[in-house]
């Protein structure tokens, strides 16, 4: 195993311009493969012939260790597997706890999870931006979008307490209601980000580099593209208008207008419009859910569920035996399985639970979209030069935490 | 020029130390990461070097893709037990003088996993210098590790570690 860029080894076939197939070891310690991503790559000259994923080098065990922790303990693994979107993960595990155990969260939770989600998506959208363009050349990006990220991880520091893993979705609503402070510097962010916006594309979409990087670069037919199960701006870059926000909704996001973004270009430019056209319909759901963010309370009123008000622990012994009994044991989920799919950043983000009545889940399953997004690698860089694999890693927008869990 | 006017001018122009400030001086202000990302700390990494914090007001910007290069290992994540070895070749590829920093929980200790598939902390295959706590630490968590360890390499002076 090499851990240097590349190894070179001859396979002894031979390739169309009269040399042999060399066989090129990329990774899993090399810059651009986004995390630890190994590719096995045999190269006819300059030209890709075929690709072959090696991953498992961030496995983690999660799904193993959720089956160790108590429902509401799990939420805090979900956060670490996608890492670039913890709070869409939070989500999924929510839902699909919730439709177990048949509650439904008041509006105002559905609205902040929305405002969360999209929130997500956006810095999610913007660490790819940034370090795509790093990849390509354009090192300038990487200050512009971590920047707004940063102004994205200050306001879940003050929704949630923390940077990154917030935790903030959990079963049966959400850990705390938004502060106003929350809510300002929300709206000042809506009222920034369309700017923001237009100066990336200042950046990149008419840059001659970038414009040569990536067109008619990993082009995904919309055929192959159904067929590998791609999913998020993968499908939608070729021109499938599927997004689960629009084709089974959650958490009210059927009461939103905005349009999916769908780009008929097929190549790593396509996506990159589609994740441009995303970052912007989600700005207009921001708008939206903060226009209309309801009040009310923002968990289910379900003693047996979510602990009681400090308060009610000073009056009433009912109250102290329900906190004791949720931080000893937890709460039991009836027995069955779910299967519940969220969209997330890279595409579906689906969580299979298993439930058989105790106080910790049987078994819970993430459908993550990065790993199967990952498939479609090799029919995008079929044939195109090894350069071009950096634009086409990076336009897959892989997330080993994700892949590997 | 009379041997006073010599003197005199040195006295301006010169300054005495020791060979060993000296170059705990130059090591420790141009300590090279190797980029070696590897989970969600490695998003707190790279957020280190841009602009809103930025690394290289310590002279740490130039995150070197070669390990041959580079001087300090930042294990920015959890280490599962297929990338061990690959981390151990990397770090030994680094030329001497090198120092580790240990990234977070799940680096420092294995974290919230402490199941089979994670190393409970990269001490077992690499020294560590530095520990930073967190999950993941704010990018002002590496930088104040990098100060512990540049003060480190300062006081060190020309010894090997």
């Amino acid at each position: 195993m090499s851990t240097e860029g590349v190894t070179i080894t001859k396979t002894g076939e031979q390739g169309a311009f009269g040399g042999e197939l060399l066989t090129v070891n990329f990774g899993p310690h090399h810059p651009s493969t986004h995390g630890v991503l190994r590719l096995i790559v045999d190269l006819d000259g300059e030209q890709v012939r075929r690709v072959k994923p090696v991953i498992g080098y961030l496995h983690t065990g999660i799904e193993k260790q959720m089956e160790a922790l108590r429902w509401q303990q799990g939420v805090v693994v979900t956060d670490r597997h996608d890492y670039l979107s913890p709070p869409i993960n939070n989500l999924a595990y929510a839902l699909a706890v919730e439709r177990l155990m048949g509650v439904d969260v008041p509006p105002r939770a559905q609205a902040l999870r929305v405002i969360m989600s999209e929130l997500t998506r956006l810095s999610s959208h913007l660490v790819w931006m940034g370090t795509s363009g790093l990849e390509l050349g354009a090192m300038s990006m990487l200050m512009y979008c971590f920047r707004e990220r940063d102004t994205i991880l200050d306001m879940n520091e003050e929704i949630s307490g923390f940077r990154m893993h917030t935790s903030y979705i959990r079963p049966g609503g959400v850990m705390a209601d938004a502060t106003p402070r929350f809510l300002e510097m929300l709206d000042a962010f809506i009222g920034a980000m369309p700017g923001h916006i237009d100066e990336y594309e200042n950046l990149l979409t008419m840059n001659p580099i970038w414009r040569s990087r990536t067109i008619g670069i990993g082009r995904l037919s919309p055929e192959d593209a159904k067929v590998l199960g791609a999913s998020g701006p993968m499908i939608r870059g070729s021109g499938i208008p599927w997004d689960l926000r629009k084709a089974m909704p959650y958490s009210g996001y059927e009461n939103y207008e905005f349009e999916v973004a769908t780009s008929d270009d097929c190549d790593c430019y396509g996506r990159y419009l589609v994740r441009i056209k995303e970052m912007r319909e989600a700005v207009k759901i921001l708008r939206q859910a903060l226009d209309r963010l309801p009040d009310g309370p923002v968990n289910v009123d379900d003693r047996k569920m979510l602990p009681p008000p400090r308060e009610e622990l000073e009056t009433s012994m009912e109250a102290v035996i329900h906190h004791f009994k949720l931080f000893t044991e937890g709460y039991s989920v009836p027995p069955g399985d779910v299967y519940v799919a969220v969209e997330s950043g890279r595409g579906e983000n689906g969580c299979y639970v298993v439930s058989d009545g105790t106080h910790k889940p049987r078994r819970v399953k993430f459908r993550s979209a990065s790993f199967v997004n990952l498939q479609a690698l090799e029919r995008m860089a079929l044939n195109h030069m090894v350069a071009d694999m950096v634009a086409i890693i990076g336009t897959a927008d892989a997330v080993l935490g994700d892949v590997d869990r | 020029m009379g041997l006073e006017d010599l003197a005199e001018s040195l006295g301006q122009n010169v300054l005495t130390t020791t060979l060993g400030k000296l170059v705990g001086w130059g090591r420790g202000n141009s300590v090279w990461p190797a980029q070696f990302g590897l989970a969600c700390c490695a998003i707190e990494m790279i957020a280190t070097a841009t602009a809103g914090v930025d690394i290289a007001r310590f002279g740490s910007e130039a995150m070197r893709a070669s390990p041959r290069q580079s001087d300090l290992m930042i294990v920015s994540g959890r280490v599962s037990q297929k990338m061990a070895p690959v981390l151990r070749t990397v770090y030994d590829q680094m030329p001497e003088p090198k120092w580790v920093i240990s990234m977070g929980a799940c680096a420092s200790t294995g974290g919230v996993f402490n199941n089979y598939a994670l190393l409970q902390g990269v001490d077992k295959i690499v020294p560590v210098d530095v520990y930073i706590p967190g999950c993941p630490p704010r990018p002002e968590d590496l930088l104040n590790a990098l100060m512990i360890l540049q003060e480190r390499i300062k006081a060190q002076g020309i010894k090997l570690p």
